[in-house]
């Protein structure tokens, strides 16, 4: 869990910063090239792979771990004090990576597969890569549903992040309320950073502004 | 004070149980809740009823024994303490107080609060110990030990194995438990001989026995009587994945 959950952490820091190219108002010129050049790049390619491996195999050891632990209690507890010595986030893993599960589900549909599989975007004469991101993020229940995961993405990374450090065995006095302070953070700007999608491209829709084309 | 008490009450490991009420009047502040249940069982017995089963034995929060799990905590409302010490100024008159047993499968139930714990046992003897011939006691300036290591050392041989880490966390998983047991001697010279040996098979028998497993929640930490530190866990995962480097 900790080392696939690290890895997938990486991995939307990099999505983040070429999801800001968005904001470049170049009529999604970089945005378009940055994606383009990724796929014909061996390496990212071959990061990929790892990429949906990763999130498979967290998936399913998230699966497996949550049974076997479920099954730890056969009879629970008439009042269970829980919310009194831990977090709400720390014991629902679970259900927010399921949430998030859906979202990226949703999320390789709109995107990966016009894209990469089917080519009904961002080839020659069809809409770009971008342009098919703004349309997308100006769909309200999108954009609405983009929104929720997030949120919820960031809480599960406040929770996820500092404990994979946990899990690795590198935390002592010294280091868990700075890997804590970490985890916050990047939960935070992760959160902040891929919040601001949906609600400045749906607002831009609704103000009849075309974000993608303000530089020009 | 004057109480109503929701105790779990089941015949023998087969039995389903459930939760029987009983009015407890007239009990004092300055009681410990274990004291509270002893006038409760003269009570049971005067009236020809069967008393109920709860374990205890040095009743000063040494032994690690009476195992209750008290209005949803573990060892009560208070913190850092076992139910032995816990005492009834804690409540107020006229409170509904609900006991339960430990519940985790790796800990059955015996009887009413009563569980098996010795899952626990068979972990320590999987590898909580130092194989050493006794003999006289060395002399101490022999072994330099840094006194940090000794403080965290003696810090974690403070646990007293009383479940209420198991019983706390939503995974009844025993990590606090076994990195206690596993840091004691992981920080001491002498531990340094069966150090592989001792983190692998004391986490093979934690699984075997049927606990979940660490999701770091923290639970455990804040329930236990003995404030053994979560950084105990952290040590015992390196431990374990040091070992199966190193086996
Ligand atoms: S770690 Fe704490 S809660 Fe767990 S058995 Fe030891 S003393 Fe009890
Ligand atoms: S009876 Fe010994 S610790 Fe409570």
């Amino acid at each position: 869990m900790a080392a696939t959950g690290l890895f997938l952490c990486v991995f939307l820091v990099e999505h983040l910063y070429t999801n800001l190219h968005l904001y470049w108002g170049d009529g999604g010129k970089e945005f378009n090239e940055m994606s383009h050049s990724m796929v014909h790049s061996i390496f990212i390619r071959i990061v990929e792979v790892v990429l949906f491996a990763s999130i498979i195999i967290h998936v399913v050891q998230a699966t497996v771990l949550t049974k076997k632990n479920s099954d730890a209690r056969p009879v629970k507890y008439a009042i269970d004090g829980a919310s009194m010595t831990s977090s709400w986030i720390s014991r629902n893993m679970g259900l927010t990576g399921s949430v998030i599960f859906f979202f990226i589900v949703v999320h390789l549909y709109n995107f990966f597969l016009p894209y990469r599989i089917t080519g009904e975007v961002g080839h020659d004469g069809q809409m770009t890569v971008a342009e098919k991101c703004a349309e997308a993020l100006g769909n309200p229940v999108y954009a609405g549903l983009y929104l929720v995961a997030v949120i919820i993405m960031a809480y599960h990374i406040s929770h996820g992040f500092a404990s994979g450090f946990q899990t690795l065995g590198l935390n002592n006095k010294k280091y868990t309320p700075i890997w804590k302070m970490v985890s916050n953070g990047f939960a935070i700007l992760m959160g902040l950073g891929f919040a601001s999608f949906p609600v400045i491209f749906y607002v831009a829709k609704v103000m009849g502004k075309d974000l993608l084309h303000w530089n020009m | 004070m004057n109480l109503t008490l929701k105790v779990w009450r089941q015949k023998n490991a087969s039995d389903k149980g459930s939760f029987a009420t009983y009015q407890v009047n007239d009990i004092s502040e300055e009681m410990s809740f274990l004291e509270m249940f002893d006038v409760l069982n003269e009570r049971l017995i005067a009236k020809g009823e069967e008393p109920i089963a709860f374990d205890h034995d040095c009743r000063e929060g040494i032994c690690g024994m009476c195992s209750m799990h008290i209005n949803g905590r573990a060892h009560g409302p208070w913190s850092g303490t076992t139910t032995c010490q816990l005492h009834m100024r804690a409540f107020k008159d006229g409170d509904t107080i609900t006991v339960e047993p430990w519940r985790a499968k790796a800990f059955p139930v015996i009887k009413d609060l009563v569980v098996d714990r010795s899952a626990f046992d068979k972990i320590q003897s999987a590898g909580g110990f130092v194989s050493v011939n006794t003999g006289n006691a060395q002399d101490a300036n022999c072994i330099p030990i840094p006194k940090d290591d000794a403080d965290a050392s003696f810090a974690a041989a403070a646990c007293i194995g009383c479940g209420a880490c198991v019983a706390a966390c939503k995974n009844s998983s025993a990590m606090l438990f076994v990195s206690a047991k596993v840091s004691q001697f992981a920080l001491l010279p002498q531990g340094q001989v069966e150090r592989v040996d001792r983190a692998l098979n004391m986490v093979k028998e934690m699984d075997a026995a049927g606990f979940g497993n660490c999701t770091n929640t923290g639970s455990c930490e804040a329930e236990c009587p003995k404030e053994i530190s979560l950084d105990n866990i952290a040590r015992l995962n390196r431990e374990y994945l040091m070992a199966n480097l190193k086996k």
